[in-house]
């Protein structure tokens, strides 16, 4: 499988804080890669400048075989890299079906439409002409995945998609989850649960302070050696 | 009978206030981008089409043709060059901006064409009048101008509701940095935006030309009843501005009737009325919710 993110010795700042220190890695084509860490662990700003939202202060992020370090977020986008961001950051005025329409600013053809996509979340069906910021969180995640697939990504970044969301609803957006992966996305996913995490990913990367301080496949890690490198509890590279 | 004619010019004078308005409706309430060079910006649009119509000798409506796209070009190089600067040091910047301009266009107007009052013909519709009654005579010009303004106010508000334009707008000027994510470039919309916006003022400048005579230093006070007009309306709606430049236009006329020195303090009581009314109405909700949480 060939590399379709490269990222390479980035650097991320907030001000004076680093808060992405020399990461390396790579995602191929096709695969699931979770991205576990405490809080403040930099992961949620290794996301946004994978997909632009944040300039990197130093490295490379590469796409599809190009150099995308310098590229704007919304040609970023128009790419095929596609987040979703924590928190959701819905457009509250517009209705649940023009939140979708907007990601047709990507200009990217493929399989996913409002229809599909409200086929492949049939919660949000009856909502579609309600205003987002009268949706429930369950239906707001829903329609920001939605609303990501939209642009028909060829790789989707996923923030915290389960946060603040009752476990029943967490259950059905994995489970929608697993319907994308199972059709070949590509995806990048933060998560806190690590129960979680493991179970919908290939590899799993683990942040501490900025930097990448465990990977490994699925299989070869055990949830005992993540939790060490989740709280820094014995500083060790990379075992897999 | 007088009065039922106030209230009549007053709906009619409301349309052209709206559409002077539509354009910084769509600025200042949905962009939150406060354009004081507005007026300004109408008013080099009726310069425009009184150059065109001393050297072409056009019909001032056939002046529109050229002097709405190249209104277009001005307002989205304006965005490029000037208003995306100023909006990146902060929302209240624009403010300071665009007064700057105001004061340039005003006195670069009056270098090129002296401080005197210009006028632009409006045809043989400017004579023309609807008698219905001895007292009340309706001005097909005036009916031109309101059904012109509603017609600006209905495309506006298709545009934002019906088009991808308008989607990307709204979630630009809702939250820019997620719209950029989905592949909007909030830079090319929001320049399309003041694009248009331009356009409507060069249109209703244009129409303020035929109505008045117009020198270069009316940009600030055709700006007052605009503003008036779209605050009146409630920010954001523009079917608001619609509304608000007809009860502006009708509590003018209606203070003229009462005595004609009242012409311009009624539409501002008015507007005063307004704006006090909604701050008391919110303050009472804000009331109602912190007894709620106590």
């Amino acid at each position: 499988m060939s590399a379709l993110l490269t990222v390479e010795s980035l650097d991320v700042r907030h001000g004076l804080l680093q808060a992405v220190r020399q990461v390396s890695f790579e995602v191929a084509e096709g695969e699931t890669l979770a991205l576990v860490g405490a809080n403040g662990a930099g992961k949620s700003t290794l996301l946004r400048a994978i997909a632009g939202a944040h300039r990197p202060a130093a490295g490379r992020i590469g796409f599809a075989g190009q150099d995308i370090t310098r590229r704007p977020a919304y040609r970023r986008a128009r790419a095929g890299i596609a987040l979703v961001p924590e928190g959701r950051r819905l457009f509250p005025e517009l209705t649940v079906e023009e939140n979708l329409q907007v990601a047709n600013a990507s200009r990217r053809s493929g399989p996913w439409d409002v229809d599909t996509v409200l086929e492949a979340f049939p919660l949000l069906q009856p909502l579609r002409r309600k205003r987002a910021a009268s949706l429930s969180g369950g239906e707001q995640q829903s329609t920001a995945i939605g609303r990501a697939l939209m642009t028909n990504p060829r790789l989707l970044l996923l923030d915290e998609v389960s946060l603040g969301l009752a476990p029943v609803v967490v259950e059905g957006v994995y489970r929608s989850l697993a319907n994308l992966i199972e059709a070949g996305t590509t995806i990048l996913l933060v998560e806190q649960d690590l129960a979680r995490a493991m179970g919908a990913a290939d590899r799993v990367l683990c942040m501490l302070e900025g930097r990448v301080v465990l990977e490994g496949l699925r299989g070869q890690l055990t949830r005992e050696q993540v939790t060490e490198a989740y709280f820094g509890l014995r500083r060790q590279e990379a075992t897999a | 009978m007088t009065w039922v004619a106030a209230v009549v010019h007053g709906i009619l004078l409301g349309g052209f206030y709206a559409l002077l308005a539509a354009g910084l409706a769509l600025l200042f309430g949905v962009m939150r981008i406060i354009n004081l060079a507005h007026g300004s910006l109408a008013l080099v649009g009726a310069y425009m089409s009184f150059l065109l119509v001393e050297h072409t000798g056009w019909s001032t409506y056939l002046t529109l043709l050229p002097v709405l796209p190249g209104a277009l070009i001005v307002g989205y190089l304006l965005q490029r060059t000037m208003l995306e600067r100023s909006l990146r040091a902060g929302q209240l910047v624009p403010l300071l901006t665009t007064f700057g301009l105001l004061i340039v266009i005003a006195n670069l107007l009056q270098r090129f064409f002296s401080p005197d009052v210009h006028s632009l013909d409006e045809g043989s519709i400017g004579t023309a009048a609807w008698q219905t009654t001895s007292s009340l005579a309706i001005p097909w010009f005036d009916v031109l101008t309101l059904g012109i303004a509603v017609a600006v106010l209905g495309g506006l508000h298709l545009v934002l509701r019906r088009t991808q334009l308008g989607r990307e707008l709204r979630a630009t000027a809702a939250d820019a940095d997620t719209a950029e994510l989905l592949g909007v470039n909030s830079r090319t919309v929001y320049a399309r935006a003041t694009a248009i916006a331009v356009a409507t003022a060069a249109l209703a400048g244009v129409f303020y030309g035929m109505r008045t005579g117009f020198d270069p230093n009316q940009g600030g006070a055709e700006l007052l009843y605009a503003f008036e007009a779209v605050v009146i309306g409630g920010l954001g709606s523009l079917w608001g501005t619609l509304g608000g430049g007809i009860v502006l236009g009708v509590s003018q006329e209606i203070g003229a009737q009462i005595n004609p020195e009242y012409f311009a303090i009624g539409g501002h009581l008015v507007f005063l009325a307004v704006l006090v009314g909604r701050s008391m109405a919110q303050a009472s909700r804000i009331r109602y919710a912190l007894r709620r949480f106590a």
